[in-house]
């Protein structure tokens, strides 16, 4: 490694010297390149310049289609169009002629033709396919300019098709004699390893040679790459850490040639690089970190120069000290460093200090505690992004002591913020701490809830409505504690309507109606009619919209007991009935209906507050036999919405792609009317169930839906990553406010001291209650004895119970064990001395039990599995704990799914809560691959895949591939997969990332085995279309089998054990020969040919496909053993 | 922190260039959706777009390492350079815009905006936007914005050397020089 710094790069502008005078500023302002951007300067209006661009852009097409237009004018000419698009201008016409450029230009003009394809068209683009022989020739050729340029171009967008058609021309670049060369051609490479990192996997070695290369550029370019799959697969490249380690610590000693420094640091990128890298690899990982203490103890104390870029390497290095294992020396180091940085008066590297601390807290609280007077500070510093990361910091270190003091901070800065992504990020982190830390303290929560949707508006996600709505409905605690809580609300929301609800959200006053609706019959001072006049008030507001007067009138329904309000429910009704609005029509229809029947009513909407879940068929399956018949009766089979899109824009677009590429859209398409038969149950029932979706959102939030998989889907409500808020103090404009808010909490003590106190002490006391809780006894001590806050609100999590505890269910289990991660973490935080394991529900164990025991059998056996879920049930009751994982997750196979064969579920990688299990499911037509992603934790995952296969094409069947794993939920990703390439086996590999809530992401790999066999069906044909067939096939092989004997007819026999087995199709069988046909999916026949022969059977087998004859032998001849 | 090197300069005195109103710079609500939705690898740190913008608000470079909108560009454009532009001289450098964060410098009359994700080093982008004003200033001898405006493409050429896919690729002077010098030796042989 270390002739990368002992050879000077003085070779390195070799390629030319630069002495050369550019041509810069030649203001050819006679040029009409120079008129233009003269004109463009002297715009005055948005208007002028509509009209000077549109000029120039006829102006630009007419000359561009002219054939004598030469390259030099041409160039300028895209110049030009660059301009105009830089305005937003689009300038399609030249998109055709900046590849044209690019082909036949020399020099700087090929430049140009090549910069303006990079600037007006995207990765995707079909133009693009146009460009791939001009790269072609250009990475052939001889000048290097032009070498260089092409790889620049493959660099920035390439399609990814059409990469392994370039691939071994860059890849003989690596070693070319010019550095220029061997750095581009790196940076392309890693470019297909960013686009398709399949294409590049043979390549490795030869990265660890440009990471070696004796030129520090291409030792730099490499780094790119090595940082990507370092993040992807830490475990794969710790041998390298010593490299990088030396690499660091030269260029830190300042070995690299002069112009690699800037303002005399050297190369500080590449430092940052390298120590982005280092943390990467020494995360958790005590051996690979103490490789590297000492250079970062010498980079740390090279930090004495003092510049931004300095800054800048220290900030990476400090990071990197706090994320590998770590050393109570450089941490001592790096909090010193941080100090540094918050006390500067320089407001960027405050900034960054404070951007550091927030990262670091999240290792050692206690770090909070030494800064805490300059981040109180900073919370009333006048720039808003210092106060911004101020309040990130302290979400950071909020605990059940200090949540009233954090919250209050934060709903002081949503009250005075402009920005709509800030308020939308802020109200759902406000909204996450005070449901996770509330303290024992029902007026405090509502208080904070209510300031918190007042502010938050409509803009706040709509989780955070729902995960209130379902918290009161679930309760937390005890009966009585559930009463307060909701009686507590129903009196705050009823005074707020007693008030003036002008001004308050749509968001806010659905919460309101739901809440009344549901629990005013705890206020029993209050007449129902009260409450109906209070709803029917917001139904008055001018600003209410439909959807918020839906849920005033479902409210209304559920209070409209007594006979004091009909008057009122009447003349409401008859107004509503006849509304434009149809949702609002039905709510009007059912209000008017139920009020009159009081029977029906209290069947409909029992009251409260039996925590029964209500059990709803979500596949809708007993609409079945209605289906069936209209389909019977010559209906169209139901499409979704979707489906119906994406034939329609099928038959507009002109396909350019493969016909293979195009084979998902179309089968998931057609595969329903391709069947006929609509009495098959599992059709209609997937039919239907694509219509429920709509049918259940629009009252989503009232009804218990916890039983029913899948209806959710993406958009139902989230997990809590952005929980609900609690603003503790209300200021008079606010209006929420609530009269006796004295002061409760130390920061409202302060304000209403005397004016005479010094600010100084008033800061203390903010800090006091601001950093309390933060750690260690002394300074719990010096507070007083801090009592631990009991955790308000364990929720209980009936999702969790209900789909993971299947087969120990108590029938009239009303309050369920709450034993939520919520739970979980606060009793870890009261009593640290609860072990976590023993707390861990009990199905997560027999997923750990799952995954070391469970061992995949052969994964040619298939299981029948029952549709319904209730055999799943059944079974799961009475089988052990590996086939109840099966069941359970057959339960989520998707509508279309059931029914047909799929394949054992087996695991295929896990992370920390998450695992993954896969199965396949043989369809008639196609061969789908069900992932079950099963999310074990208490927080949301985001995880995102990639599937590829050198034998296999992987397509996603879903438009949009599930992204979000709730908690304690289970999804499904489909792919449906079609043959590339013939072999025995086919392995799909595929890598996913996990982003948990908290941590960092990272990734996992995984591969799943599938026998050939999968994608064989039988091939209906006639003997006369067999021998038309036979002639045209020009792949075969020939080979003799052993006959099943001592059965009567043994060719008979023999042919019946493969059309069992490996699904083929016997056309005929005439005396002692039979002929036998397949296909593979799709549509890829194969056919064979059987003679008895000397007591062995003779098979000749003929297919389109190469290799299919052979891997479909060794099938038979399997098949045949094992009989 | 010395800042000891050329600043860009304009060579036409102020107020030449005849201002354009700000009405006309409508704030509009642009969510950059695009950036969240590109492959596996765009949610890795890094540099979202790159603008240069003058104080009339007027565009005179931008590159984009993402997939935005022809027609979404403007509007983003004009709401960046709105909350740059209301900055103090006094104010943080960096600026939260959405779910990314921009960076900025100003050089006379013109501004330079980095949009970056929200893990990507701030200090040392601000940087690199000096390193790129030097390399410009090496270039052109003494930069103006009148020569960004009259070589626009070799700017380009310049930058994709420095920035590709939104990663710094260089930050060597001279190996970023190297191939635009080659370029103009040949025009001129």
């Amino acid at each position: 490694m270390s002739d990368v710094v002992e050879k000077t790069l003085t070779a390195l502008p070799s390629l030319l010297s630069l002495d050369s005078q550019p041509g810069a500023a030649k203001l050819s302002s006679t040029s009409k390149l120079g008129s233009f951007i003269r004109g463009i300067t002297e715009l005055t209006s948005k208007h002028e310049e509509e009209k000077l661009i549109q000029q120039e852009l006829a102006a630009i097409k007419d000359q561009a289609s002219s054939p004598n237009t030469s390259m030099r004018q041409m160039k300028e000419l895209m110049v030009r169009a660059i301009y105009c698009e830089m305005l937003g201008y689009e300038a399609s016409f030249c998109y055709i002629h900046a590849i044209k450029l690019a082909q036949q230009g020399t020099a700087l003009e090929k430049r140009v033709g090549y910069l303006s394809v990079a600037l007006f068209l995207n990765e995707s683009h079909e133009l693009l396919l146009l460009l791939v022989n001009t790269v072609l020739k250009d990475l052939q050729s001889t000048n290097l300019i032009e070498v260089c340029m092409a790889l620049t171009i493959v660099s920035q967008l390439f399609p990814k098709d059409m990469i392994p058609a370039i691939l071994p021309l860059v890849e003989e670049k690596l070693t070319h004699p010019k550095e220029i060369i061997r750095r581009k051609a790196v940076l392309a490479l890693y470019k297909f390893y960013l686009t398709a990192p399949n294409q590049v996997q043979h390549i490795h070695n030869k990265f660890r040679k440009a990471l070696c290369d004796k030129d520090p550029g291409v030792m730099t370019a490499s780094l790119h790459i090595y940082l990507q799959m370092i993040k992807e697969n830490p475990e794969g490249y710790k041998d390298l850490t010593g490299s990088f380690v030396t690499i660091l610590k030269q260029v830190v000693a300042g070995k690299l040639p002069m112009d690699y420094n800037y303002h005399s640091v050297p190369a500080p990128w590449l430092q940052i690089q390298l120590l982005r890298i280092l943390s990467l690899l020494g995360k958790n990982d005590e051996s690979t970190s103490g490789i590297m203490y000492e250079v970062l103890d010498e980079s740390l104390r090279r930090a004495e120069m003092n510049h931004n870029i300095t800054y800048a390497i220290l900030y990476e290095c400090v990071k990197c000290v706090y994320t590998i294992h770590p050393k109570a020396e450089l941490l001592e180091k790096a909090a010193k460093c941080i100090g540094n940085f918050v006390l500067s008066p320089k407001i960027n590297l405050k900034y960054i200090g404070l951007k550091a601390l927030t990262y670091v807290v999240q290792q050692d609280p206690q770090l909070a505690l030494q800064h805490q007077m300059t981040i109180i500070e900073c919370l009333d510093h006048s720039d808003l992004i210092i106060k911004r990361e101020t309040l990130e910091l302290l979400f950071r270190i909020t605990n059940a002591q200090n949540v009233t003091v954090i919250v209050e901070k934060m709903l002081e800065f949503l009250r005075t913020c402009q920005d709509d992504y800030t308020t939308m990020d802020l109200v759902g982190k406000v909204a996450e701490v005070a449901e996770k830390y509330a303290p024992n303290d029902n007026k405090w929560f509502i208080d904070t809830m209510n300031t918190m949707f007042s502010l938050g508006g409509d803009l706040m996600q709509p989780d955070i409505p729902n995960n209130f709505l379902k918290l009161l409905s679930e309760g937390f605690d005890s009966g009585e504690g559930d009463r307060k809580l909701r009686r507590f609300a129903v009196d705050s929301y009823v005074s707020l309507l007693q008030g003036e609800p002008g001004n308050l959200p749509q968001r806010f006053l659905q919460v309101i109606s739901w809440v009344l609706g549901e629990y005013s019959h705890l206020r029993t001072d209050l007449e129902p009619a009260t409450i109906l006049n209070l709803l029917a008030k917001l139904l008055d507001l001018k600003h209410a919209n439909s959807e918020t007067k839906s849920w005033a009138l479902m409210a209304m329904t559920k209070v409209c007991e007594s006979e004091a309000g009909m008057a009122v429910l009447q003349g409401i009704c008859e107004m509503h009935c006849s509304s434009m609005d149809t949702v609002l029509r039905q709510r009007a229809q059912e209000l008017q209906n139920l009020s009159l029947h009081a029977e029906l009513r209290a069947k409909v909407l029992p009251q409260d507050i039996s925590m029964e879940p209500l059990e709803v068929d979500s596949s809708l399956s007993f609409l079945d036999e209605f289906v069936s018949e209209a389909l019977a009766a010559g209906a169209a089979p139901y499409k979704a919405h979707h489906q119906r899109q994406e034939e329609l824009a099928q038959e507009k677009v002109l396909s350019l792609e493969p016909y293979s590429l195009s084979l998902p859209i179309g089968m998931s398409s057609c595969s329903f009317p391709d069947r006929q038969s609509p009495t098959l149950p599992s059709v209609s029932s997937g039919l239907s169930g694509d219509s429920t979706d709509f049918s259940h959102k629009a009252s989503a939030t009232t009804l218990k839906l916890d039983k029913v998989k899948r209806v959710w889907g993406r958009e139902g409500y989230l997990a809590k990553k952005e929980p609900a808020e609690e603003p503790a103090l209300i200021e008079a404009h606010s209006p929420v406010h609530s009269a006796d808010q004295v002061g409760e909490f130390s920061i409202s003590q302060s304000q209403t001291s005397p004016p005479t106190v010094a600010a100084k002490q008033e800061k203390q006391q903010l800090a006091s209650s601001l950093f309390v809780g933060l750690g260690s006894q002394t300074s719990e001590s010096l507070m007083g004895k801090s009592e631990l806050t009991p955790q308000m609100f364990r929720r209980k999590d009936k999702g969790q119970v209900s789909s993971l505890e299947v087969g120990k269910q108590t029938p009239n289990s009303v309050i369920p064990p709450p034993n939520s991660v919520d739970n979980l973490l606060c009793s870890i935080l009261l009593d640290s001395n609860t072990d976590p394991e023993t707390s861990l529900p009990a199905p997560k164990q027999n997923g750990i039990a799952l995954l070391e025991g469970g061992q995949p059998e052969s994964d040619m056996k298939t299981l029948e599995t029952s549709p319904t879920r209730d055999s799943g049930r059944m079974a799961a009751e009475t089988e052990e704990p590996v086939r109840t994982k099966d069941i359970c997750l057959a339960s989520y196979l998707p509508a279309d799914c059931i029914g047909a064969t799929h394949s054992e579920i087996t695991p295929l990688c896990s992370s920390q809560s998450v695992d993954l299990f896969a199965c396949h499911v043989h369809k008639e037509d196609c061969l789908v691959l069900v992932v079950f992603i099963s999310n074990s934790s208490a927080t949301r995952v985001r995880l995102l895949a990639q599937l590829d296969s050198e034998e296999v094409e992987v397509s996603c069947i879903c438009e949009s591939p599930v992204e979000e794993v709730r908690s304690h939920y289970v999804e499904v990703w489909q792919y449906s997969l079609t043959v590339k390439r013939p072999s025995v086996h086919l392995v799909v590999s595929g890598l996913v990332s996990f982003h948990m809530a908290t941590g960092t992401p990272h990734t996992a790999k995984f591969s799943y085995k599938l026998p050939l066999i999968s994608f064989i069906r039988p091939l209906t044909l006639s003997t006369e279309e067999y021998g038309t067939m036979w002639l045209a096939f020009s792949h075969d092989t020939k080979q003799n089998l052993t006959l099943i004997t001592g059965v009567q007819d043994p060719l008979r026999a023999t042919l019946n054990v493969l059309e069992r087995k490996l699904h083929l199709h016997v056309v005929e069988i005439i005396g002692m020969e039979g002929i036998v046909a397949c296909q593979l999916l799709q549509d890829q026949p194969c056919l064979m040919h059987c003679r008895v022969h000397a007591g062995t059977l003779a098979v000749w087998l003929r297919s389109t496909v190469p290799d299919l004859p052979d891997c479909l032998l060794y099938h038979c001849q399997r098949a045949l053993q094992e009989h | 922190m010395k800042n000891e090197l050329p600043k860009l300069e304009i060579s036409e005195k102020e107020g030449a260039i005849p201002k354009r109103k700000c009405c006309d710079i409508k704030p509009q609500k642009v969510l950059l959706n695009a950036v969240n939705q590109s492959a596996l690898w765009s949610s890795w740190r890094m540099i979202t777009f790159i603008l240069m913008v003058n104080r009339q608000g007027q565009t005179r470079l931008s590159r984009y390492y993402q997939p935005v909108k022809l027609s979404q560009r403007v509007a983003l454009e004009a709401d960046v350079v709105r909350c740059c532009l209301s900055r103090k001289r006094d104010q943080c450098s960096f600026v939260e815009y959405k779910d990314f964060k921009l960076v900025f410098r100003q050089y006379a009359a013109l501004y330079i905006v980095v949009g970056i994700t929200d893990d990507e080093n701030e200090l040392s982008v601000y940087e690199l936007l000096q390193n790129f004003v030097e390399v410009l200033d090496k270039y052109f001898s003494r930069v103006s914005e009148l020569d960004i405006m009259f070589n626009l493409d070799r700017v380009h050429v310049i930058l994709d050397e420095m920035i590709q896919n939104g990663h710094i690729v260089e930050t060597n002077k001279s190996s970023i020089l190297s191939p635009l010098t080659a370029l103009d030796k040949m025009a001129d042989s």
